[in-house]
């Protein structure tokens, strides 16, 4: 490390301060360095899948199209939806996790920041294996759920179902490691005084969201391990051939699948939960039926996979469990947006940008919910499982979902996070765009499903009525794009902006808005006391003020914060080695290939290393 | 932004509820929909429908109380800044209480007809309508077509399924390669095909047509192009099929040539299912030079080694897809191009351009084999 060679008169901070920016973000543990390239990488990858859309919707535009090859659009689909899945929706709420889980609870840090860089290398190198696959020209191409026995080695030869098996393996390191860490941060390391009940709910539906990751990866992991021996050790846990089973693949992998749904909706539903009260001036209608809604949502999301399978036939009986379960969903999830309603009832509500995407979530998600009750009735879901009318009502859910919610979260968070405000003119054109191009992509997709156009067809013949649904999704997702471009020039403007963000901008209920914008490496110079929910609206309302007087600066003398460390970064190149490995090796010759072995001893030393490093607590200031 | 505000706002919803009413009439309006699950011709579909068209009422109705209650909330609530602090409310037990009980009891009306409908979907009916038998057609997924069986007429076709108006079909499947599944929606709902274990479906066609479906289960690069037709036959019609396929036979040219026309042949006097039957046509096709060409082409360009053209007889499972009656036949590759003379003369000389990957490899064919493979397949009616 540079330290060593620098001269001993110089100090440690000194030393820092003068590590080249490269090295400073390669090594940080600070949770808001790792919050941002959380953001930054997702968002690249979220760019990424949504060329892949593009080119999916152009193919699509006009029937018996030859833009592009079956070949290449089954990469593409697979790619779309494994890219906005793992490396869009999921990073993007783990932005939010890493940046402002610490900050709402009152902590200076989470509870294991070099475990936290892991899980974000560990992301960031799965994120380019699998997008690799593409300069290769073998990209996944088995669809996302990678159905056995279509994704395995007699029907799936080459590397493309590889890159994925391994890529997905890789990532899912990643999330249980950052499951762990936000797990143990929430139970161990809010302010005095803030009990479960007093935390906000973005706390809350991060917990919960690590509860479900928890549960739900090993299972994908496990199934990821069984898929991958099949593939490349020639054993047979699903081909039939040899006594295996495609149905073990399908159980497993929506054993898993159906929780990750859940992963992905309930950070937004904690952002909404933020923001809806902020804005409205008003505390959150019904706090605990939010908080036991959320978890009685996590709880069915485990009992509810089958309703993925009804046309498997799986008979009656099943058929009958999995439909009323599912049903069920739809109480807590009611309960949730009447409560949303209720907070704005008789609120003084204010028209900011982050209101505007918040009030669209709830718009679009009452239209995905709904649709997803029309899939619970079994014999419905006969006629609408892999057709358009899926891809119509999962969209409502992730994009009109999860999407408008993070949106609403980035601007409401931005000043937090950058100190520095989004324009809000282009704010609320990026929304309006963003509503006409969602709704003109994705609301046709329903009739195109009823009228029968199954999914994850490259093309599809003239005279079944398809036409105009399809040419209007597409026009729809260029104008979707083109509101993404105007989100990005709204950051690029901002960027170049000299003008600084106040502390707290919206008059905000949590502990974030009392420190600075963007705030101190060390997050609060005293550690907060909270005694009630919104503790900060209490704190004014004692203080007799409508905002707080813009907080002072500290030197953070005498706080202690973990030193930067390269040991995660390597832990992550020895994993990503490791499973590299199993491609170059041909390991069904002889299993443990050089690269393999490689990644596998690198990780241990790094690991060693990692374990054996100076406590090293580079005091911010002494 | 010195974006005209209060216009985006007050044009842009108006505009977005007239868009919304264009797609939904659209979607409402047509028999422009062959591939439809909102029009059902059958049995299953119908019970499919019932339910189905129940939830959505509930869900509109659903949806427009709350997206009414959410704008009612953003115009009448509206506040300004310096508005002062509203009323700080935490919740309302009873309330919430009643917003909980409210989409339970909503749910049961779903909950009841859905576990009633799927009970009654599950059970094959024991007799049709018209009081037979149901009919077993066995179905065989292969990447990326679909073989049909007949255990009980002893016939094997493709791509195209036959069944009569009237007679409940009940439909038992597997694959030979990856999962599939069979969907006719305006007929029946989906079932997926495994390698290890047979599913089922029934349905009963409640009106002759001729019915699209296509395969819903991803089964690799083709999936787009696994498409397929049930014909719904009228009972004589269905009867006239079944008799021309027992007569299916490869070597046409002496058996039609020597037929005079308006007789049966005697395959069908043997049977006594011929009475509709006028082989007229074939008989003139066979005045063709190129069909016998053809012939001798069929023979040993090695189509025979995949294909039969005979219905009947043949192994338990076809490599490449039955062809008898194929000159009949509305489509081609599996439900994606017309049957005309020119689409089939392209698909024998460019089948991995008109459908990548299939096992048909690409044959050279002069342009004058190709027609007199053409002209021969024309005549297996």
């Amino acid at each position: 490390m540079a330290t060593t060679v620098l001269e001993p008169t110089m100090t440690r901070t000194a030393a820092l301060a003068k590590r080249s920016v490269l090295v400073d973000w390669l090594t940080t543990v600070d949770h808001k360095k790792i919050g941002i390239m959380y953001g930054a990488w997702a968002f690249f990858f979220f760019v990424i899948g949504g060329v892949e859309a593009l080119i999916i919707r152009a193919q699509l535009a006009r029937p018996e199209a030859t833009l592009v090859s079956p070949e290449f659009y089954n990469q593409l689909f697979t790619m779309h939806g494994t890219t906005m899945i793992f490396l869009a929706v999921m990073p993007l709420s783990a932005m939010f996790f890493n940046f402002m889980i610490p900050l709402l609870i009152g902590a200076r840090d989470v509870a294991f920041p070099r475990l936290n860089a892991m899980s974000l290398w560990v992301f960031v190198l799965g994120g380019l294996f699998l997008n690799a696959s593409f300069l290769f020209g073998t990209a996944p191409n088995g669809g996302w759920f990678g159905y056995a026995p279509l994704s395995g080695r007699q029907y799936s030869p080459g590397p493309h179902m590889d890159f994925w098996v391994l890529g997905l393996q890789i990532l899912g390191i990643a999330s249980l490691a950052a499951g762990v860490n936000f797990f143990t941060t929430i139970l161990n390391m809010r302010a005095r005084g803030m009990t479960l009940m007093r935390m906000p709910m973005f706390v809350w539906a991060t917990l919960i969201t690590q509860v479900l990751v928890l549960l739900s990866f090993p299972v994908i992991t496990v199934a990821l391990i069984l898929l991958m021996a099949d593939r490349l050790f020639g054993s047979g846990f699903f081909v039939t051939a040899m006594g295996g089973d495609p149905m073990l693949w399908q159980h497993l992998f929506w054993v898993f699948g159906h929780p990750e749904v859940y992963i992905l909706i309930l950070p937004a539903f904690g952002i909404i939960s933020e923001i809806l009260p902020v804005f409205s001036r008003k505390p959150l209608f019904g706090y605990s039926a939010m908080v036991f809604s959320s978890a009685f949502i996590a709880f069915l999301g485990f009992g509810v996979w089958s309703h993925h399978m009804f046309s498997t036939g799986m008979g009656p009986l099943a058929d009958s469990f999995f439909s009323l379960a599912t049903m069920l969903i739809a109480i807590p999830t009611g309960v949730k947006i009447f409560n949303w309603i209720g907070t704005l009832w008789g609120g003084s509500l204010q028209f900011k940008t982050p209101m505007y995407f918040a009030l669209g979530f709830i718009a679009m998600f009452i239209m995905g919910g709904l649709s997803g009750v029309m899939h619970s009735v079994a014999p419905a879901d006969l006629q609408q499982t892999d057709t358009y009318f899926v891809v119509a009502h999962f969209h409502y859910v992730l994009f009109g979902g999860s999407i408008l919610a993070l949106t609403a979260g980035a601007y409401y968070w931005w000043p937090k996070m950058f100190g520095k405000m989004l324009d809000e003119g282009l704010g609320k054109f990026h929304f309006w765009t963003t509503m006409i191009g969602f709704n003109l992509t994705f609301f046709p997709m329903h009739f195109a499903g009823l009228l029968g156009m199954p999914r994850r067809v490259y093309t599809y013949p003239s005279g079944l009525g398809f036409d105009l649904y399809n040419l209007m999704a597409t026009v729809g997702a260029f104008f979707l794009a083109f509101s993404i471009l105007v989100f990005m020039w709204n950051v690029i403007k901002t960027w170049r902006s000299s003008e600084r963000a106040p502390a707290d901008p919206w008059g905000g209920a949590t502990l974030e808005w009392t420190i600075p914008s963007p705030p101190q490496e060390w997050n609060f110079d005293d550690e907060p006391v909270v005694t009630e929910r919104d503790a900060v609206w209490g704190m004014k309302r004692a203080a007799g003020v409508r905002m707080l007087p813009e907080p002072v600066a500290g030197d953070g003398k005498g706080i202690h914060m973990p030193g930067p460390s390269w040991w995660p970064l390597v832990v992550s190149l020895g994993i990503l080695s490791f499973f590299v490995g199993f491609m170059f090796d041909k390991p069904w010759a002889f299993p443990f290939g050089p690269v393999t072995v490689f990644g596998l001893l690198l990780t241990t030393f790094a690991i060693f290393k990692w374990a054996y490093e100076a406590p090293d607590a580079h005091a911010t200031n002494h | 932004m010195a974006l005209p505000r209060a216009l985006w706002r007050r044009h842009l919803p108006l505009g977005l509820l007239a868009l919304f009413a264009v797609v939904v009439l659209a979607g409402c309006a047509g028999e422009n929909y062959p591939q439809s699950t909102l029009h059902p011709k059958g049995d299953f579909a119908e019970l499919v429908d019932a339910v189905f068209m129940k939830t959505v009422w509930w869900a509109t109705a659903i949806f427009i109380l709350v997206e009414a209650a959410l704008l009612y909330a953003i115009f009448k609530f509206r506040g300004k800044p310096d508005d002062p602090e509203p009323k700080q409310v935490h919740g309302s037990t009873v309330v919430e209480i009643i917003w909980t009980v409210i989409p339970a009891a909503v749910l049961a009306f779903v909950a009841v007809p859905t576990v009633q409908t799927i009970f009654k979907t599950a059970e094959i009916p024991a007799s049709s309508p018209d009081g037979q038998k149901p009919l077993t057609v066995e179905v065989i997924g292969h990447q990326w077509w679909w073989e049909f069986r007949y255990p009980e007429l002893g016939i094997i076709t493709a791509n195209e399924m036959h069944v009569p108006v009237g007679r409940t079909v009940d439909i038992r499947m597997k694959t030979v390669d990856v999962l599939h599944s069979f969907w006719i929606p305006q007929l029946a709902g989906k079932r997926d095909l495994f390698p290890n274990r047979e599913t089922r479906l029934w349905f009963t066609a409640k009106e002759a047509g001729e019915y699209p479906g296509a395969c819903a289960e991803f089964c690799g690069l083709q999936h787009g192009k696994m498409l397929f037709y049930v014909m719904a036959d009228t009972p004589a019609d269905f009867d006239a099929w079944v008799a021309r396929r027992m007569q299916d036979s490869v070597t046409v040219v002496p058996m039609a040539a020597a037929i005079p026309s308006d007789t049966v042949g005697p395959a069908a006097d043997a049977t006594g299912l011929m009475d509709t039957l006028t082989v007229s046509p074939m008989a003139q096709a066979a005045m063709d030079p190129r069909v016998a060409e053809g012939e001798k082409l069929f023979l040993t360009k090695a189509c025979a080694g995949c294909h039969s053209l005979k219905a009947v007889g043949g192994p338990p499972v076809m490599v490449g897809p039955n062809l008898g009656g194929i000159g009949a036949r509305r489509m081609i590759a599996a439900g994606w191009m017309r049957n005309t003379d020119e689409n089939l003369k392209h698909w024998l000389q460019n089948p991995q351009e008109v459908k990548e990957g299939v096992l048909m490899a690409g044959y050279t064919l002069s342009d004058a084999e190709a027609e007199a493979l053409v002209a021969y397949l024309r005549t297996k009616q």
